[in-house]
């Protein structure tokens, strides 16, 4: 009897811990986002007079000529594009990488682990940029953000190839295959769970990237949404409620992958976590 | 044969972008460093600007800040995740809920969470210190106080990825065989054996992981201290990427560069060591 009393005392210490510790900040976010300017300033928990929410939104929406409607934009087409290049790019790397085994093989490991560790060297990435034409626009920091999340999606990728067996490549290869008919046809297809993974993991990795878009997509026509937030800091001191509108709609996109792709995305980090 | 199947071709697109975009500008950066540099010409100063990184004050205390800041949030990460860890491993009801809400933070915008918590943490009216006043406590300037400001934020880097540690946790203490448990049910062994003589020691490659991950995440956290403070108040929670990007504003390429360089160094310089000897003392299942 006192094991079980025992247990729903913990069960309920947890429960009263994980509201004071995860549920109130959210909560916090979300009645400042119902209220008015005065109300909002109190930044307290007390409930909004009168429920502003839709008023809010619309207004931040509005805001300066539409610039969260373009920030969902370019946030949207930088992470689909960034995604659809990752996929492709590090599966085909993945599978020539883990298939091969020669001399020059543990050097582009080497090569890719280094990715994972070492911080990028952000001005001369803008000079490169700036060379190639490519510096302050969506395509530029698309490849930036491929080639900084290409060490990661190549390493989940070759982890999955290994277990997929070589006489699956042997067979089609004694049917008269050649390398790409077999990685398209075969291969990439088998791929399917990992592939899942990795574009949920980078989609909110892209989505909530900050850094990138900071050094390599300045200018108020590029924003991304969350440049907005952060520029938003210094526009609406005084004004909290549409701050806090703009941080909950920013945080719909990854709570709904969260829901529905929950089991994928904790796999996946940790799948990474464990063979880095 | 093989070699005409897997053909390095199939290497190109990956090469070509990760070269461009990433190698080359790592090893640039190396000669950058030694320049004064406005993007399209240069002048080679040799040290200089790793000299001033060593002499002046408000860069030098970078290097401390990102130190301490890396330390703290690992450390508290490896704690409370390993806590967390096996206090959902034990088999509660809400197992399945309290997962998902310590793991959510994970997933939400760092600059979202950033300025959350700095409107919370706001010395008279923030809800932190409402609430700590209702229970008797003068709640300090969490984040206008020199000397605590960068463990504040730390706390709320913690906050925000200790989700992350716990999830590999669980998936390290769900991974040990029941024998171990088995054989000290035998010998009479309690909870708390039970903890430290198998939980803690066959987690080991958990433990590693979010060592290593957590401590590479913090030397290059940028992001939440940026949304936070700025590196304020004064230079207090300056560390080495938001030095960087402060000297990238000012138009000091160069230096900014150099910036990069000692953040290479210092970071291949503490987790090459650190992950040979951690992996060295690893224990087999």
């Amino acid at each position: 009897m006192s094991k079980r009393v025992q247990r729903f005392a913990m069960e309920f210490i947890a429960l009263i811990a994980s509201i004071v510790i995860f549920w109130i900040p959210l909560y916090f976010v979300i009645i400042t986002a119902m209220k008015s300017p005065r109300e909002a300033s109190l930044m307290d928990l007390a409930l909004p007079q009168v429920n502003l929410l839709w008023e809010n939104i619309k207004e931040v929406f509005v805001y300066r000529d539409y610039m969260l409607v373009r920030a969902f934009y370019n946030s949207t087409v930088l992470t689909l594009a960034s995604i659809a290049l990752l996929v492709i790019v590090s599966a085909m790397a993945a599978f020539v990488m883990q298939r091969r085994t020669d001399r020059f093989t543990p050097w582009l490991s080497l090569l890719v682990l280094m990715g994972l560790i070492i911080p990028p060297a952000i001005v001369p990435t803008i000079w490169v940029l700036d060379g190639l034409q490519l510096f302050k626009t969506l395509p530029g920091l698309i490849l930036v953000e491929v080639a900084l999340g290409f060490p990661f999606c190549a390493m989940l990728y070759r982890g999955f190839v290994a277990s997929i067996p070589k006489e699956i490549d042997e067979a089609a290869i004694m049917d008269g295959y050649s390398g790409f008919k077999l990685f398209f046809k075969i291969i990439m297809p088998l791929l399917q769970p990992v592939t899942a993974t990795v574009i949920v993991v980078q989609a909110v990795t892209i989505f909530n990237d900050f850094t990138n878009p900071l050094y390599f997509l300045p200018g108020v026509k590029n924003v991304t949404v969350q440049l907005t937030l952060y520029n938003f800091t210094s526009q609406f001191v005084s004004q909290y409620n549409l701050l806090f509108s703009n941080i909950l709609l920013i945080t719909i996109p990854p709570l709904i992958l969260f829901i529905f792709f929950n089991k994928r995305i904790v796999a996946g980090m940790t799948a990474g976590a464990v063979k880095g | 044969m093989f070699r005409r199947i897997y053909s390095y071709k199939f290497l190109l697109p990956a090469a070509i972008v990760y070269i461009v975009i990433f190698i080359v500008p790592t090893l640039m950066s190396f000669f950058f460093s030694l320049t004064r540099w406005n993007l399209s010409t240069y002048e080679f100063i040799g040290l200089k600007n790793f000299q001033m990184f060593f002499s002046e004050p408000s860069l030098l205390i970078g290097f401390k800040n990102t130190a301490i800041y890396a330390v703290v949030t690992s450390g508290l990460k490896v704690v409370l995740g390993l806590l967390l860890g096996v206090f959902l491993t034990l088999g509660l009801r809400l197992t399945g809920y309290l997962r998902s809400v310590v793991f959510f933070p994970t997933l939400v915008s760092t600059i979202a969470v950033g300025i959350t918590f700095t409107v919370m943490m706001h010395p008279t009216e923030g809800i932190i210190n409402m609430g700590l006043q209702m229970l008797g406590i003068d709640g300090p300037d969490w984040l206008g106080d020199r000397k605590l400001a960068l463990l504040s934020v730390a706390f709320v880097d913690v906050w925000k990825g200790v989700g992350f540690a716990t999830v590999i946790y669980i998936a390290g203490i769900l991974s040990i065989p029941q024998e171990y448990y088995e054989a000290l049910q035998i010998d009479g062994g309690n909870s708390w054996n039970k903890f430290w003589s198998i939980i803690v020691p066959l987690s080991r490659p958990a433990t590693n992981s979010v060592i290593i991950l957590s401590f590479i995440g913090g030397l290059r956290s940028f992001d939440l201290i940026w949304a936070m403070t700025k590196g304020g108040p004064g230079f207090a929670t300056d560390v080495i990427a938001s030095i960087i990007y402060k000297q990238y504003q000012g138009g000091f390429y160069g230096l900014a560069t150099a910036g990069n360089v000692i953040l290479f160094i210092f970071v291949t310089l503490l987790v090459y060591p650190l992950s040979r000897y951690l992996t060295k003392n690893e224990v087999d299942l």
